[in-house]
């Protein structure tokens, strides 16, 4: 015990400190937000020789080297950096102080990416080690719980999209776009038309991963550009389709947000040419319990499940997808499949139709593990709650950005949109000089930020905003305030738009080094070999 | 060392679109313009692009050297640029017309030819010029007669009425950005040769506006950022060009190919083994595996019908979109029928250059009535290896 403390306590008031300036300031309209700036080097060139986190125990001398075969022993040890655990924990919480994750931030400006709030809970039972501890070589009898958690899953999407079966093998959206444009391979080269039909159609405002998927499976792709009402143009896709075409690989609504209400006369126009249809609900978040692939007569759908069904992006890493299908596409599904037969779950490996591994094993586990609990914790209601919550959320953005002076809504005039909208900046650009990415740059100094969209950009200087069912009206407020005073700069104070980010960590990517593979460097190798120019073997 | 621009304005040009007069040729209009009130407006959309220049080239530069930023400004006396120059509070040297300068007014075409002559023989990294399809065709006269290349880029701050050339920036704001980035060699920013058009001399033909294609001039060519890329982004062009140079050979194979003028067919050329002209239409050679043979530069429409059936590669003209009937007339009605018609015609564009006709359709005007109609409609525009885009063309 102090002194001082001894003296305080001793003294009659509880506080010197007056009301008034024990008072919590209020806040401003728009929050004072800095990130922070560690200036942190790479952890390779952290630490030094000998430093150690964890003793590792001598191996047991019984355990001599013969015993590891030649092939797996190392010539010298690993490059590994030496550091202490106090050390490695500051460096990697450092780093995540420089980021603006999901969690931080109100994320509605990454449209098409459905950035949604995941529960921390799944988090849990995926770290169970009933879930974290397994194996995927273990028996089937000892993994019969897993295994019953996929083949559930499995019936959740069934009844979701109105398909007879499902793969959750798949490791994110693109490969499941590209199980499914490999089943319509095999589907039709099954049936000796693949020589013939070896076109697939896509549209301008469908994921770029549909085109991207076709043509790595060696298909020819047609893509159609929209209508003059935003919507795809059904005259071209009576001029595309023949007797050449595959299929018909397209998002609804497109990442404009715009419903396309004659996708049955599309699926149709392509069926009476004796092509297949398959339907990319990598977002299904505006149509969840609403309407269904199946409904709306499409033979194939898939979805991303860390999208509408809430696990983590994981940054380009393992995230998971899922494919569905009608029984007639069913034998061609990816491998291995999940069985039930009333007692016992089985893994069915032996299917000689099956298009093949999306991944090894199950997929990725952990992240079916989160969808399944978090569509048992929602049930059919709440998932249709979600969607009409998002579509709303949507619509009241719509609503408040529209307002903002310089923004318009392309296409589909005065049209309630569903679950994302693409805004364009253009007037604003032509009134100020200043470009929509430099916008989405500045909203970054006030903890939050936005995209713009695929290229190439079919609307000009665009922004896509995505709020999912996660965010209340009070962030939808915080969100339309920050783009409102954004886009006053730019009128008023151009030069404060064109220089930012001021209050983030760093500044601005150079955009041509994202362009030249030669400097890309995704490991300290690389780094070492193509930007220090060391040579390494 | 800082960068040197020239600057011509033409100060009359929009003078006739305030009013109603649709344009500013020739001095009877001129007066007419005039006596309705129009106000000049060419110098102060000078000025506008020329302060974006300064403000962008300033906030670039390191902070020490903030001051010596300012580009050095050459153009010609008062109200063809020392106004703007000075309203932008930019320092200039009057390499043309000083003390010689017809009253406010006054000038002519010949003035800006002259003006631009006098500024290029001086050698600037950028000519900036102010004004419209006319004052374009000025500029082109003007830097033709240099021979071969022209000496300089140019990038136009559009302030005319009819705006059917490529070479205009899409706002003299715009002018003013790509201008700097051009100047500071920013991100890659390369040349690219845009069209010069104009309004036909017939004016309007057939309840339609008819324009020709009089030529090229290399303008800075502002990529779209790329910044914030997702994965699935298109390929940047030069990869373009390859895949599309890929699929004309798998179509062609073994056979003839009349590859119309303009800087798409010209790149994809390159990319075949093959150096075209860029104006005019080419006869190649392609065989499987080996680069493409120019068998005839510049052919006639004479020269196409002797070569014989062919495939045919044409690709829309920047800004306009006219696929068929502008610069390419050539590839005539009977030279399309004759190698059989929309079969065998590949339209070549990138996806970027497609996006950036905003959503308005390709366009035809081959003088055939019959075969328009049939070439009206969809068509499929090669953008790459395997990939086409259907789309949207009418007469």
């Amino acid at each position: 015990m102090t002194a001082h403390h001894e003296q305080s306590t001793a003294s009659s008031p509880v506080s010197t400190v007056s009301a008034e300036d024990a008072r919590i300031a209020p806040k401003p309209r728009l929050r004072r937000f800095h990130q922070a700036s560690w200036d942190e080097d790479l952890i390779f060139d952290l630490g030094s020789p000998g430093e150690r986190g964890v003793l590792v125990p001598r191996p047991d001398p019984s355990l001599t080297p013969p015993e590891i075969p030649a092939a797996l022993r190392r010539a010298e040890p690993p490059a590994l950096p030496e550091m202490a655990q106090q050390q490695v924990l500051r460096h990697y919480l450092r780093l995540s102080q420089e980021n603006l994750g999901a969690d931080l931030n109100i994320d509605v400006g990454q449209g098409t990416c459905t950035m949604k709030y995941s529960p921390k809970v799944n988090d849990q039972f995926v770290r169970d080690p009933r879930i974290a501890a397994l194996h995927p070589l273990q028996d089937e009898d000892t993994v019969q719980g897993v295994l019953g958690i996929v083949h559930a899953l499995e019936q959740l999407l069934k009844e979701i999209s109105g398909m007879d079966r499902v793969s959750l093998q798949p490791g994110a959206g693109s490969a499941a776009i590209y199980a499914n444009v490999a089943m319509i391979r095999a589907y039709f080269e099954a049936r000796g038309e693949l020589d013939q039909r070896d076109e697939v159609i896509t549209t301008i405002f469908s994921h770029p991963s549909n085109a991207a998927c076709a043509k790595t499976a060696g298909f020819k792709v047609i893509t159609l550009h929209p209508d003059a009402d935003g919507y795809p143009d059904i005259e071209a896709l009576k001029a595309a389709v023949g007797p050449r075409t595959a299929a018909l690989l397209i998002t609804n609504p497109e990442d404009t947000g715009i419903y396309n209400p004659r996708i049955e006369e599309f699926v149709r126009i392509v069926h009476e040419a004796g092509g297949l249809c398959s339907y990319d609900q990598a977002n299904a978040n505006g149509i969840l319990g609403i309407t269904r692939a199946r409904d709306a007569g499409f033979d194939l759908c898939h979805f991303n499940l860390h999208k509408t069904f809430s696990t983590p992006h994981a940054c380009g890493g393992p995230a998971a997808g899922a494919c569905a299908v009608t029984a007639e596409l069913a034998p061609y599904l990816p491998r291995p499949t999940v069985e039930f037969d009333g007692t016992t779950y089985r893994i069915d490996d032996d299917r000689p139709e099956s298009v093949g591994k999306m991944r090894p094993f199950l997929g990725v586990v952990p992240n079916l593990v989160r969808a399944y609990a978090w569509i048992m914790s929602l049930g059919a209601e709440g998932l249709r709650a979600a969607a009409e919550t998002a579509v709303l959320n949507n619509n009241y953005l719509l609503h408040k950005v529209r307002q903002i002076p310089g923004v318009s809504v392309p296409y589909a005039e005065g049209r309630p949109r569903v679950e994302q909208v693409r805004y364009s900046w253009q007037q604003l650009y032509e009134d100020t000089g200043v470009h929509s990415e430099e916008l989405g740059l500045r909203a970054a100094d006030f903890g939050t930020h936005y995209w713009t969209s695929h290229h190439p950009y079919v609307v000009p200087e665009p922004m896509t905003l995505e709020p999912t069912e996660s965010y209340t009206r009070a962030d939808l407020d915080e969100y339309a305030a920050i783009l409102t005073e954004v886009a006053r700069e730019a009128y008023e104070s151009p030069e404060t738009v064109r220089t930012a980010p001021h209050r983030s960590t760093v500044h601005r990517a150079r955009p041509e080094s994202l362009e030249d593979p030669a400097t890309w460097a995704v490991s300290w190798r690389a780094y070492r070999r193509k930007i220090l120019g060391e040579g390494l073997r | 060392m800082s960068s040197r621009i020239g600057l011509v304005v033409n100060p009359v040009a929009g003078l006739g679109g305030r009013v109603g007069l649709g344009g500013t040729d020739g001095p009877q209009v001129l007066q007419r313009a005039r006596e309705l009130g129009a106000e000049p407006l060419a110098g102060v959309r000078a000025a506008l692009a020329l302060r974006e220049v300064r403000a962008r080239l300033a906030a670039a530069a390191p902070t020490r050297h903030a001051g010596t930023s300012a580009p050095r400004l050459l153009t010609a006396a008062g109200e063809m640029g020392a106004e703007a120059a000075a309203s932008a509070d930019l320092d200039a040297r009057i390499v043309y017309g000083a003390g010689a300068l017809p009253a406010e007014g006054g000038t002519s075409a010949a003035d800006t030819v002259a003006a631009v002559r006098a500024i290029a023989a001086e050698g600037v990294d950028l000519l900036l010029f102010a004004g419209g399809d006319g004052t374009a065709r000025d500029v082109l006269a003007a830097l033709e007669a240099f021979g071969g290349r022209p000496p300089c880029p140019v990038l136009g701050v559009p302030t005319g009425v009819k705006m059917h050339s490529a070479v205009f920036a899409v706002s003299a704001r715009a002018a003013g950005e790509a201008a700097a980035a051009w100047l500071r060699r920013d991100g890659g920013v390369r040349l690219r040769d845009a069209e010069v058009m104009d309004r036909d001399d017939d004016g309007v033909r057939d309840g339609r506006v008819a324009s020709r294609l009089y030529g090229w001039l290399p303008v800075p060519d502002v990529p779209v950022r790329v910044q914030q890329r997702k994965t699935g982004s298109t390929a940047p062009v030069p990869e373009a060009f390859g895949g599309i140079a890929a699929e004309v050979a798998e179509r062609v194979g073994d056979g003839l190919l009349f590859l119309g003028p303009g800087t798409t067919t010209r790149a994809v050329a390159a990319e075949l083994g093959a150096e075209t002209s860029l104006t005019g239409v080419d006869v190649l050679a392609l065989s499987p595996g080996k680069p493409a043979r120019v068998l005839l530069a510049d052919a006639s429409e004479e020269a196409l019908l002797g070569a014989g059936p062919a495939w045919i590669a044409v690709s829309p003209i920047g800004g306009q979109g006219f696929l068929l009937g502008r610069g390419n007339q050539q590839i005539s009605p009977r030279v399309l029928r004759a190698c059989g018609g929309r079969e065998r015609l590949l339209v070549l564009c990138t996806e970027a250059k497609l996006a950036a006709l905003g959503g308005r359709p390709l366009l035809l005007d081959t003088g055939d009535e019959t075969l328009d109609a049939e070439l009206a409609g969809h068509v499929p525009v090669v953008t790459g290896r395997r990939s086409t885009s259907l789309y949207r063309v009418t007469r």
